[in-house]
């Protein structure tokens, strides 16, 4: 009893402890900033070859040495290393990231160029995923053995596909076979589909593999029986309990989404030859522009950090089970 | 509600849950059958490539990288089972002989995955709270880089290349891996079955040994299942990108990556190497389900 | 029993899963008014009777019915449409526990709502009206507040009262309770019943579904006795419950501890041969005739001279709850355990029993008091100063299978529990592990399986088995029959009562069932948030309760379990 007790002392959480959680929230994701631009800092300098060589065009540039000393000098790496990580984290701190060695402007101004592209394929293909996810669920409850048994091998095999894999026999199929598509991607609804859908399939496996089981649990659980035996249909019980509880899981899941979105980006944007952060990624990593680089990194921690808050917040709105912020 | 699962009545559950799990009935025998056929394909599935892998000659003998400029491009049929690519070169013999270098980066990155989280997973599972606290913020930040990107970051402070890439996506499954091992470990530890072997008098280091070490690696064997085929697929990602294995290589995502340019000339250098990544990815998520379905309790 | 046309009628019920016949000619009515309880162990089929009897026997069943009228209306062949219709207006089903039976995501109000609206007719505001009315029929305080609570954040006894009033929201002719209070505390158990009682004098038919015959001999007017799938026996309550024809039912109700003085047989004794072979069944009439070692010694003149094998003084402990203050889960509890002797500790969820079972066993250290094992020191050393003397110590719990490795066979958790050193193979310790076997009543081909292959009754005596391999001067027993039918629980008590007397055993025994305390104990402690609130002789606090809170725990025993 006195467990319940504590429950419902729990759920009223105070404007303090929203303020507290907050505060909480915030300074873990000021870590993770700091984490990540520190590792990379050092991680650059601990490996051998010479930043400098990487700003001139990489190893292959045959960089005279007086370039390599200018170079040095200009992006300030002929100073003291203290000096040098505590420069960039106060330039990060007040939204400095510095100018990306390959393409010679602001890293700021490169992301914020690129980041609407990216966010519009993610979260349209996060919307995908999810319907798609849903539906396979909802078919298979309602179809009875041989429906979950194709929805399950449907899921499985989606999960198994690589990005890079689909977005080559989609382009093969709709656009070299059929001609219905385009294969270079822009932001006409046309332009949108292959992509939209190349990362949405993968990541509708892995969230329709969870989200079917807690379903399925679902349907079968007392609280279903007790809705049946009150009159409910079985598009109530559908509708009203197991989609609820279907939803806890992909929403717990959203984080892992990020990262499966923002991975297949790296592969979608450059297969469909669209301008977007991961393209970008991509061949800052190969040219090893390193600014450019913790720029994206970043960016994705900092999104990640939000999307693991707001999906908190979504969780504790869902089910009440878990003690408000 | 399914015919892998038949839906049961529930007989009393509160009563006893173990004797009410038990009281399923045997279903017919075509219906037992049937519930082995996925785990059959894929466990088949799986030893044609580790065989491939281990003795490629005996599956292919043709040369995987003799070039014979005029069958290039040749469709599949009767020659060449799966066509040829751009060089001449026998794809299926290329796809059996690329096995061996697929299953060992992806076994190599799940196997330093997997060592990075059993340190991380027990240190914080064992070391007490903060200890737990830091592990934790470590995994945090790891997370923060989710999907491929912490493997892109690494490949570009430390360059590309085979051995860059094993260690990149082992980085990207490890934090996963560790927060199932730390949970793992502390259920354990605080279960009724290690209470019972304090009470029997045993001392820490013989539980630790011989009840928690020994049950918890149980299911890291069939996280290591699902994280290969998953370590197959992000390594054939980055390999696609032109960060992994150099393109002569018969690697699938190499042969991918040469596949592209040709998309609309040869659909089959496409095709077939990508099949051969679901296959075993989905292979390997079918035997790990169906091993923890079978697994003690 | 009221006149009027019967509200249920089944004749002749078969339901059949995969060709499995789980019900088999089941017949039976219920009229207005009348509560009519179906009784029986775990696998009888009561529970699948229920559901066929609305039509929700489940995926995969087989129903075939001679005659089916429900609420007046012939349910035979009837379709899922139509059925909607009856279901939850004229026929209410009550489950087990309500925080699995009530959607915890779902607030209790749109639940209940949830009944009305689908049976429409009513307009928002009449359906929030309706609910408010219902909540406070069940006996809900402060209807508005718990309307927009989830069943999380509500007692065990109020989600069920929400449940309760989720199911009788259209006033329906038949109510169906599978279970109702079983997963409650016995004074919330009682009040419930009650509450379902009350629910006849509208003119509601009951069926009420139960494992235990004395739960439901309060309320019941007629019983049927259910034994896998068929009704081994029917009639008015006081001819099954005082002259009972069926051995089933005799058997049954023999189980039934409560009224049965210490060391009664519960069971038939052919059932452990252990008991055939070394100790013939006792049946005693009274508790003096048969004294246990502890009582010959403290009846004795040296009474004063006998030490108590295990004894506590001023136990406290709390633990932290988030952010709030600490939650007392002991305070003070003093106890002395005497050789022989048999301790009981009786209390309701959360009255601190487990706890101090806990600290007794050295797995918990207490904030203040200390334990003495042999008048020597225990909760104040060590853990590395107890090992050494834990063989004079054993345990056994409610759930045996989870203290079990999942890795070791049968045998060889007994070889890990009689060997100290490495060495886990059962052959080497073969001997004794038969004779531990053989001491529990379990057959010697059991050491070779897996303790997850046992029914609950052999679990269980397993684990006695393991707890005894050290050979222990005391046992201590947290529910270990909690989880079993009446009749392995009998059978699992009188194992215990054997051994105690066989080897001189004391146990601290932790029960929240009262019969059970009382048949079991010399001396019991009574429990209640963290504190002793009465000890003494079991039939002195038994027969004449000093303190408030025993009477009520008391009054709330069916009549049945307070001994008859």
């Amino acid at each position: 009893m006195s467990a319940s007790a504590a429950a419902t002392n729990r759920s009223h959480g105070s404007f303090g402890a929203s303020v507290r959680w907050l505060l909480r929230k915030l300074g873990g994701g000021i870590f993770v900033l700091w984490a990540v631009a520190t590792a990379i800092f050092f991680g650059i300098r601990m490996i051998p070859g010479d930043p400098a060589e990487a700003i001139l065009g990489g190893p292959g540039s045959q960089a005279s040495p007086e370039a390599l000393a200018a170079a040095r000098a200009q992006y300030g790496l002929d100073l003291p290393l203290h000096v040098q990580y505590f420069g960039q984290l106060w330039r990060l701190a007040t939204g400095n990231m510095g100018t990306s060695y390959s393409l010679k402007i602001p890293v700021t101004d490169v992301l914020r160029e690129l980041v609407p592209s990216t966010l519009i394929l993610a979260v349209l293909a996060l919307l995908l995923a999810w319907a798609m996810a849903l539906v396979l669920a909802v078919l298979s409850t309602r179809s009875g053995g041989l429906g979950t048994a194709l929805a399950s091998g449907l899921e499985i095999v989606s999960a198994a596909v690589p990005h890079f894999w689909l977005a080559s026999v989609l382009i093969m199929v709709f656009s070299t076979a059929l001609g219905w598509l385009p294969p270079v991607s822009t932001n006409t609804p046309a332009g949108l589909v292959l992509p939209v859908i190349t990362l949405a399939l993968p990541l509708a496996g892995f969230l329709g593999q969870v989200m079917r089981d807690t379903m399925e649990e679902a349907q079968r659980s007392a609280f279903a029986l007790s809705a049946r035996a009150r009159g409910e249909s079985e598009t109530g019980v559908l509708l009203r309990h197991s989609l609820r509880h279907a939803a806890l899981p992909g929403i717990a899941l959203s984080g892992w989404a990020l990262g499966s979105l923002l991975s297949g980006a790296v592969v979608v944007e450059s297969i469909f030859a669209r301008p977007g952060l991961g393209r970008s990624l991509l061949s800052a990593v190969t040219t090893r522009d390193i600014p450019l680089v913790t720029g994206v990194a970043l960016l994705s921690a900092a999104s990640y950090v939000v999307i693991m808050a707001l999906s908190d917040i979504a969780e504790r709105l869902v089910d009440p089970r878990i003690s408000a912020p | 509600m399914s015919i892998l699962e038949p839906a049961l009545p529930s007989v009393d559950p509160v009563l006893n849950p173990h004797t009410a799990r038990k009281a399923r009935p045997g279903g017919t025998f075509a219906r037992q059958i049937a519930a082995h056929i996925p785990w059959v394909v894929s466990t088949a599935v799986l030893l044609f490539f580790v065989l491939a892998a281990i003795a490629p000659n005996l599956l292919a003998p043709v040369d995987p990288l003799a070039i014979n400029p005029s069958e290039a491009f040749s469709a599949p049929g009767a020659g060449h089972l799966l066509g040829t690519d751009e060089s001449g070169r026998d794809i299926y013999s290329r796809i059996v002989h690329g096995s061996r270098a697929s299953l060992l980066i992806g076994a190599a990155a799940t196997g330093i995955g997997l060592s990075l989280a059993l340190v991380l997973g027990t240190i914080a599972g064992f070391g007490g709270r903060w200890l737990d606290f830091g592990v934790g913020r470590i995994l945090e930040v790891l997370f923060a880089l989710p999907g491929l990107l912490l493997a892109l970051v690494f490949i570009a402070l430390a360059g590309p290349g085979v051995a860059t890439t094993v260690i990149a996506v082992g980085l990207t499954t490890a934090p996963g891996y560790a927060r199932m091992i730390r949970a793992q470990i502390i259920a354990l530890r605080t279960s009724p079955m290690v209470e019972a072997a304090t009470v029997l008098g045993r001392s820490r280091t013989r539980i630790l040994t011989t009840h928690i070490l020994p049950n918890a690696l149980a299911p890291i064997a069939v996280l290591a299942t699902l994280g290969l085929g998953q370590a197959i697929l992000w390594a054939a990602s980055l390999s696609f990108l032109g960060l992994g294995a150099p393109p002569p290589a018969p690697e699938w995502g190499t042969m991918l990556s040469a596949g592209r340019t040709y998309l609309v000339l040869a659909w089959w250098m496409t095709l077939f190497p990508g099949l051969a990544i679901v296959l075993v990815a989905a292979a390997a998520t079918v035997l790990s389900r169906s091993l923890k379905s079978r697994g003690p309790r | 029993m009221s006149a009027g046309e019967p509200v249920l009628r089944v004749e002749n019920l078969n339901v059949s899963f995969g060709g499995r016949n789980v019900v088999s000619g089941v017949s039976f009515t219920v009229h207005p008014g009348e509560c009519l309880a179906l009784v029986g162990e775990s696998g009888s089929g009561k529970s699948v009777t229920a559901r066929s009897l609305i039509g929700l026997a489940g995926p995969g069943s087989l129903v075939q019915v001679e005659t089916l009228d429900v609420a007046g209306r012939d349910a035979r062949n009837v379709s899922q449409r139509s059925w909607r219709a009856i279901r939850g207006k004229h026929v209410g089903l009550i489950l087990q526990d309500a925080l699995t039976s009530l959607d915890p995501l779902r607030k209790i109000g749109k639940e209940i709502d949830d009944a009305l609206r689908i049976h429409s007719g009513l307009s928002g505001a009449q359906r929030a009206a309706r609910v408010m009315e219902l909540l406070d029929t069940v006996g809900l305080d402060d209807p508005i507040r718990r309307a927009a609570q989830r069943s999380g954040e509500l007692s065990g006894g109020m989600r069920q009262r929400a449940l309760i009033a989720s199911a009788i929201a259209w006033d329906p002719q038949l109510v169906i309770a599978d279970e109702p209070t079983t997963a409650l505390d016995a004074t919330i158990a009682a009040s419930v019943m009650a509450r379902l009682g009350e629910l006849r004098q509208t003119g509601s038919g009951m069926l009420l579904i139960s494992h235990d015959l004395a739960t439901v001999a309060n309320v019941a007017d007629s019983i049927a006795v259910m034994q896998a799938g068929r009704i081994v026996e029917r009639g008015p309550k006081e001819q099954v419950l005082n002259d009972p024809q069926h051995p089933y039912t005799r058997a049954l109700l023999a189980a039934v501890p409560a009224g049965k003085p210490r060391f009664t047989r519960l069971s038939p004794a052919v059932d452990t041969p252990a008991t055939s072979s070394h100790q013939p069944a006792k049946i005693v009439s009274a508790q003096s005739e048969l004294a246990s070692p502890g009582e010959v010694a403290a009846q004795g003149e040296a009474a004063d001279v006998v030490l108590p094998v295990l004894s506590a003084r001023g136990l406290c402990k709390s633990f932290p709850l988030a952010g709030k203050a600490n939650f007392r889960a002991v305070h003070s509890v003093d106890f002395e355990l005497l050789p022989g002797r048999t301790l009981g500790v009786v209390g309701e969820s959360g009255s601190g029993k487990t706890t101090t079972a806990r600290i007794a066993l050295g797995l918990i250290k207490p904030d203040a008091g200390d334990v003495r094992l042999f008048g020597e020191p225990w909760s104040a050393v060590p853990e590395s100063g107890r090992r050494s003397r834990r063989s004079s110590l054993g345990a056994i719990y409610q759930d045996p299978l989870s203290s079990f490795d999942p890795r070791l066979s049968t045998g060889s958790l007994l070889a890990d529990a009689l060997s100290s050193g490495a060495t886990r193979n059962p052959r080497s310790h073969s001997k004794r592990i038969n004779e531990l076997l053989e001491m529990v009543g379990l057959e010697q081909d059991v050491a070779a399986r897996n303790p997850a292959r046992l029914s609950g009754g052999q679990r269980q005596r397993l684990a006695i088995a393991r707890a005894l391999a050290p050979d222990p001067r005391v046992l201590i027993c947290d529910e270990p029959v909690s989880a079993l039918d009446v009749s392995i629980q009998a059978q699992v008590l009188d194992l215990l009562d054997e051994l105690q007397q066989r080897l001189g055993l004391s146990y601290l025994f932790i029960s929240h069932d009262l019969s059970v305390i009382r048949h079991m104990s010399d001396d019991v402690l009574v429990m209640r948030s963290g504190e002793v609130v009465e000890s003494g002789a079991t039939e002195a606090v038994f027969t004449a309760p000093q303190h408030q809170y025993t009477r009520e725990l008391l009054a709330a025993a069916p009549p049945l379990l307070r001994g008859r």
